[in-house]
C-alpha cells in the first residue's frame, strides 16, 4: 500500500516526447539536434541550458515539461531518479579532454546527480533528492522512496524518474507524485506506462 | 569610434564556441560590456574555461586566479592583456 497518485508523466524516446500518453513532439534527428529543438518546443529562455551535458539537459526538458502543468511549484518537491549508465557520457567526454587541456565545464557534469542540482536551480525545490544507479529501469524502488518520503513529512510531492543516456540513445520516464488517500500507484500501472509503445 | 582589431573578433568566436553561448553572435557583444554580471552573465565555471583558453590559445598562464577578475572584465581588457602576454 502507498499513498501516492501519479499527477502527470512524461516519456522520451526515440525522438518523442510523450506527455500523459500523447505524442507532443516528434523528430527525427541526432540527438544533438533533437535536444535543441525539444529545448525550442518548449518556447522558454534559459540560457544555462545550452551548457548542459545531455543528460541534464534531458532531465530539464522532462521536468519541464511536467511542471509546466502544476498551477504552483512547491519548494518541498523531491527529485528520486534513477539510470544504469549514471554519467558515463560526460564522463567519456572529459576524459577525452584531459588528454590536452581539462574542461572545466564538462568536469562539472561528472556525477549523474548534477542533472537534480540543475532542476532544483530551475524550479527553487529545497527537498530531498537522490540518484539511483540501478541495472534496470526498477519502478518498485523509486515508488517506495518516495512513499516513504511523504508519509515522513520530508517532501509534499516527489518527482521520480528514470534518465538513462547510453552514447546517443536515451531512455526518459519523468513523473510527478503526490499524496493521494483515494488512488495508489501500483509497480503495474508504472511498468506499463514506460513498456508502452507510442505512435 | 571604438577600436575593433582581429583579436577582438577572434576571442568573441571563441567565447561564444568555447562557452556554448547558444543563439548568440560575435556583433552581439561589446568590447568594453561587462563579461561577468550584467553582461553576458557569465559564471565561475567560464571564469575556469577563460582561464584555459588563454593558455590553449596564446600561451598564458595565469598564475593567479585572482588576476581573472580584471583581464575577463570585458573583450577590450582580455584582448589588451593577450597582446601584452602571448607567448603564441
Amino acid at each position: 500500500m502507498n499513498n501516492l497518485s501519479v499527477d502527470h508523466w512524461v516519456r522520451i524516446k526515440d525522438g518523442k516526447i510523450i506527455v500523459d500518453g500523447e505524442v507532443v513532439f516528434a523528430s527525427e534527428a541526432d540527438i544533438a539536434s533533437f535536444l535543441k529543438a525539444a529545448f525550442k518546443f518548449l518556447n522558454i529562455k534559459y540560457p544555462k541550458f545550452h551548457k548542459m551535458d545531455r543528460l541534464s539537459k534531458l532531465g530539464f526538458i522532462a521536468s519541464e515539461i511536467v511542471m509546466k502543468e502544476e498551477a504552483e511549484i512547491s519548494e518541498d518537491t523531491a527529485l528520486v531518479f534513477s539510470n544504469n549508465s549514471s554519467s558515463l557520457a560526460s564522463d567519456q567526454n572529459y576524459q577525452e579532454s584531459i588528454k590536452n587541456f581539462p574542461s572545466p565545464s564538462l568536469f562539472v557534469y561528472t556525477l549523474p546527480n548534477i542533472v537534480l542540482g540543475e532542476i532544483s536551480i530551475r524550479f527553487g525545490l529545497k527537498s530531498e533528492n537522490v540518484f539511483f544507479i540501478e541495472d534496470e529501469f526498477n519502478a518498485k524502488l523509486l515508488i517506495d522512496y518516495s512513499a516513504q518520503l511523504i508519509e515522513s513529512a520530508k517532501a509534499n510531492k516527489v518527482l521520480c524518474a528514470w534518465l538513462n543516456l547510453h552514447n546517443v540513445e536515451y531512455d526518459v520516464f519523468l513523473w510527478l507524485s503526490s499524496e493521494s488517500h483515494k488512488k495508489e500507484i501500483t509497480e503495474e500501472q508504472i511498468r506499463k506506462i514506460y513498456d508502452a509503445d507510442y505512435d | 569610434m571604438p577600436i575593433m582589431t582581429d583579436l577582438h573578433t577572434e576571442l568573441k568566436a571563441s567565447i561564444i564556441e568555447q562557452l556554448n553561448l547558444e543563439d548568440m553572435e560575435v556583433s552581439d557583444i561589446e568590447n568594453d560590456e561587462p563579461l561577468f554580471g550584467d553582461g553576458l552573465g557569465l559564471d565561475s565555471i567560464d571564469a575556469l574555461e577563460l582561464i584555459v583558453l588563454l593558455e590553449k590559445d596564446y600561451g598564458i598562464k595565469l598564475t593567479d586566479p585572482k588576476k581573472g577578475r580584471e583581464i575577463f572584465e570585458s573583450i577590450n581588457k582580455m584582448a589588451d592583456f593577450i597582446e601584452a602576454n602571448r607567448t603564441k
